[in-house]
């Protein structure tokens, strides 16, 4: 009775023993990554040989900047890993055509299937008038391209300016970040290009973005500390945006060469309620 | 001799001076000389015959009898309680020892709206940090104390009440139950007064000053042994539509649930005579409102929240000539505090914003008092405190705005709170001379550390909390000389703080208003010093058996380096009473001058004042009728209609004009 018992007590100590060790984590595969977490599916392209997935974060494609992902993925489902491309975006207008500024379709980073860059998109598609994606890549040196329609949805929130600047100079500058703005200190982005034609965008350097947040609701109120945006090294320009509550800000914006000439854009006064040039956020 | 002791004790009545509350009250009135350290307010009397003046008016009205009190309206209700012409964040005001927090950003609830008189006894208030038991204070301190039945032979007793102002059509109600047994009582008391908007001089309408307001109280007790006893209380208070007519905003709701269970034990050694452990909770909830008002900027809602939990444990005993008194005390509060605007283009998104970011202040203190009874004439009294005071920012959204200000902020803020004071006092013949000195800190409110944008609708400006803030600190001196003699008496007290770091709002020209139509934005800052001045000299002479005069004249004077005068102190005020008292009639004739009011701080939007008078008059009658009495009390305010705005009326909302009251009270 006695032995029965010790041994039904050993036999729990070893079995909790058994179970304890076979929850030790064994080395296991490296789980896979979601080389697309954040995004969703916006279109899918096609050719004969491959299904082109196109993502954004929100599933669309937008008026403004737009950051686009790809992956190349064969009929049987994989998916291409050495893919060199190249993209065109192209505004079918009924007059004319013309193209937007897009960065260069590079591996994404912390990604070995994705590609893309961004694209910013100058107005939306309509019922007479549609935007039209290429993309050219090559793989194992051998050349394909998919093409077809995208639809370009507008936007409540104005996140892009084209102007003429002071120096008869065309410009385009788009808001990049941040894409989900908050109560407190925001980091804003921007991309600063000139305009040499409808097909020609080229980066502008060492500008200055000037902001001044407001809200009209509230008489024009401000907040303190703001930082105007200076170009990094990714090229694009970041500041510091303080938004102080939830609501609707406007982001007045002034622009600034290297000489510290504006260029474009209104300093705020108890006279001047806004600047010609601005961002809205609503948060 | 019986005209003394009746002059001593009207004396007592208006300014009664006491060392320790837990000493028998009979041996204390027998005499007036005792230490200054805290002045007392009698609310509560033992019987209706003390109750002459205006038993049902407010609390407010109450602390406005003493001399180290201002009380700062706006509007006619919950004024807010300044101690020797200091805000509210530098004193300490506590229920029965019990620490509450506010939970209005904009000063609409000070802690004393939410009790009624009928829930007290009396008011005791000390200043600076002399018998600052409750806590870390500058100024001083405020204790209302609860009125308890107590233990005593089986009675039952009740009132009831009910009194009328047909200034504001003010309808008070209420009535009080309390049974007693020689090891149990209990009792309950409801009150409810309701008023309409008040008329200035010229019947001139003041908008927006109704309030209407209901308190629930009742307090138990059970006598566990000989020496030992269990009590618990619970006050209940709820305002609802009140206007605040100085304020662009009225009060939904305010509303308070105060509750404490108390045990006491008594004689625990032959030093050790008292020893009381409170644990106490309260939750405070304030509404704002804009409904009423057809013309805003802009519509919102602010509402705001303050729940505190704490205890205290105190022992009082002797040793030789001493009398000593230690105290432990904590508490921890809650304070959070909302505003969402809606904007007038419909598309638009509310506005939110965090005014106060759920802020949990911690705090633990020790406080240790002692009496020493050098000679029967002289009196040394020494006290201290040390607190350690923290404060966690616990909401994300609101620790994200203020990042916006500071950059480097950290969640969590501790400091340590000291203070010291001594206190000597001595008696020559009929003299007393009284001599103290103090030091204390104090850390920054929940607004002056952490508010967002808070609006000041007195200078227009914005006010931006500023965590990095230092500690407050400030010496004090006072003195007092009182003579009495026969049927004359007099007492001149004078003190004075010198405040380094003195917290107040600087405007930042940098900044850009919140509030539409604001005039820019203040942080708060320490500046290097503040000195504020304290002046009172009370008259008393017994005239007749029958006739009793009184006079009080005060002044303060308050300056602060770089800003000048300091907002919302009292000029020069002169108050005089002749009281007649004939068997069962009372009758009081009261005159009150105040000079003019020059000493202003424009930037603080203060306009200078011209001198006004008031008269006002009261008559009392109490009738017997065997174990009943009924009080019958009437009294015009303001006799004389004066249209008339005061130092202490923020945006010089005009006061009441000419008031005729009526209360009645029934005793069984």
């Amino acid at each position: 009775m006695k032995l029965s018992k010790m041994c039904s007590s050993f036999a729990m100590i070893l079995a909790s023993l058994i179970f304890l060790f076979s929850c030790k984590p064994s080395p296991q595969p490296e789980p896979e990554v979601d080389e697309l977490e954040g995004f969703k599916l916006a279109k899918v392209m096609n050719n004969a040989n491959h299904n082109i997935e196109i993502y954004t974060r929100t599933g669309d494609f937008q008026v403004g900047y737009n950051e686009v992902y790809f992956q190349v993925k064969n009929l049987d489902g994989t998916k291409e890993k050495e893919v060199i491309a190249t993209w065109n975006p192209l505004m079918n207008m009924t007059t004319m055509t013309h193209s937007c500024p897009s960065s260069a379709v590079t591996n994404k980073a912390n990604a070995s299937t994705t590609f893309g860059g961004y694209i910013i998109f100058q107005m939306p598609s309509n019922a007479d008038e549609y935007w039209e994606l290429n993309i050219d890549y090559k793989l194992d040196g051998a050349l394909f391209s998919v093409k077809d329609r995208i639809e370009v949805k507008n936007v409540t929130h104005k996140n892009l300016q084209i102007f003429m600047g002071s120096d008869s100079t065309k410009y385009l500058l788009a808001l990049t970040a941040p894409l989900q703005a908050k109560v407190g200190v925001n980091e804003i982005g921007a991309l600063l290009y000139k305009v040499n034609s409808g097909m020609d965008f080229a980066l502008v350097n060492n500008y200055t973005i000037k902001i001044d947040p407001r809200m009209p609701s509230m008489g024009n109120h401000s907040s303190p500390n703001n930082e105007d945006l200076k170009q990094g090294a990714d090229m694009k320009y970041y500041g510091k945006l303080n938004l102080t509550m939830t609501g609707y800000w406007k982001i007045n914006l002034m622009l600034e060469n290297t000489t510290g000439a504006v260029l474009k854009g209104e300093a705020i006064t108890p006279t001047n309620e806004s600047s010609s040039i601005f961002f809205e956020i609503e948060i | 001799m019986n005209r003394i002791s009746s002059f001593l004790f009207l004396f007592i009545f208006l300014y009664s001076f006491q060392m320790k509350a837990q000493k028998n009250e009979v041996k204390e009135e027998d005499s007036f000389y005792s230490q200054n350290l805290e002045e007392v307010i009698i609310i509560a009397h033992k019987t209706l015959a003390q109750q002459s003046e205006k038993p049902l008016g407010t609390l407010d009205n109450y602390l406005e009898k003493s001399s180290v009190m201002n009380l700062i309206k706006r509007g006619a209700y919950a004024w807010e309680p300044f101690i020797n012409g200091m805000a509210s964040e530098r004193s300490v005001i506590t229920i029965d020892g019990m620490r509450i927090y506010a939970a209005c950003t904009d000063k609409m609830d000070p802690v004393t709206s939410y009790v009624e008189i009928s829930n007290l006894s009396k008011a005791n208030i000390h200043s600076a940090a002399a018998g600052s038991s409750a806590g870390a204070t500058i100024a001083g301190g405020l204790d209302l104390i609860q009125r308890k039945t107590g233990f005593g032979p089986k009675d039952w007793n009740g009132s009831l009440m009910s009194g009328l102002e047909w200034n504001n059509m003010q309808k008070i109600f209420g009535g009080s139950m309390s049974y007693m047994q020689p090891n149990f009582y209990w009792d309950a008391s409801a009150t409810y007064r309701k008023a309409e908007n008040y008329k200035a001089g010229g019947s001139e309408e003041i908008l927006y000053s109704q309030f209407s307001k209901l308190n629930l109280a009742s307090n138990i007790g059970y006598k566990l042994g000989a020496h030992q006893e269990l009590s618990a209380s619970l006050i209940f208070d709820n305002a609802t539509d009140v206007g605040y007519p100085a304020l662009p905003m009225d009060v939904a709701l305010a509303r308070a649930y105060i509750a404490a269970v108390n045990y006491t034990q008594h004689h625990l050694t032959e030093h050790i005579h008292h020893w009381e452990t409170k644990v106490y909770y309260n939750d405070v909830k304030h509404v704002m409102d804009d409904t009423k008002r057809p013309i805003v900027p802009i519509r919102m809602d602010m509402p705001g929240w303050s729940r505190t939990a704490g205890f205290y444990s105190k022992m009082l005993g002797d040793w030789q000539q001493h009398n000593w008194m230690l105290n432990l005390s904590g508490h921890q509060n809650y304070s959070y505090a909302e505003m969402t605007m809606y904007a007038n283009n419909p598309g638009e998104k509310d506005m939110f914003m965090l005014t106060w970011p759920g802020v949990q202040t911690n705090y633990l203190d020790l406080y240790g008092q002692d009496e020493l009874q050098v000679s029967e004439a002289f009196k040394l009294n020494f006290n201290f405190g040390l607190a350690l005071h923290n404060n966690i920012i616990q909401d994300t959204f609101g620790f994200q705005s203020l990042q916006i200000f500071y950059p480097e902020l950290e969640k969590s803020n501790t400091r340590f709170l000291k203070r010291l004071s001594g206190n000597a006092n001595y008696q020559l013949k009929d003299w007393i001379f009284n001599l103290g000195l103090s030091y204390g800190e104090r850390a920054p409110s929940v607004s002056e550390a952490y508010g967002f944008y808070l609006f000041n609708s007195f200078d227009k400006y914005d006010y931006v909390g500023n965590p990095l803030l230092k500690n407050e600190k400030s010496t004090a001196l006072n003195f007092s000389l009182a003579y009495g003699k026969e049927r004359f008496f007099a007492k001149f007290n004078a003190s004075y703080f010198y405040i380094f770091d003195y917290i107040i709002g600087i405007p930042n020209k940098d900044l850009v208003a919140m509030t539409i139509g604001g005039a820019g934005v203040r942080i708060y800052q320490s500046i290097p010093n503040a000195q504020l001045s304290n002046f009172s000299l009370d008259l008393t002479y017994q005239i007749l058996p029958e006739l009793l005069w009184t006079q009080k004249l005060s002044y303060r004077r308050g300056v602060g380096e770089t800003v000048g005068n300091l907002p919302m102190i009292q000029p020069f005020s002169y108050n005089t009473d002749l009281s007649f008292t004939y068997h069962q009639y009372k009758a009081n004739l009261n005159f009150l001058y105040q000079a003019t009011q020059e000493k202003i701080n424009l930037e603080f939007g203060e306009k200078p004042l011209p001198a006004y008078y008031l008269v006002n008059l009261n008559a009392s009658r109490s009738f017997q009728f065997g174990k009943h009495t009924l009080l019958l009390n009437v009294g015009l305010e303001n006799l004389l209609d004066r249209h008339y705005t005061t130092f202490a009326d923020w945006n010089r909302i005009p006061r009441m004009g000419r008031n005729v009251f009526c209360n009645v009270v029934w005793q069984f």
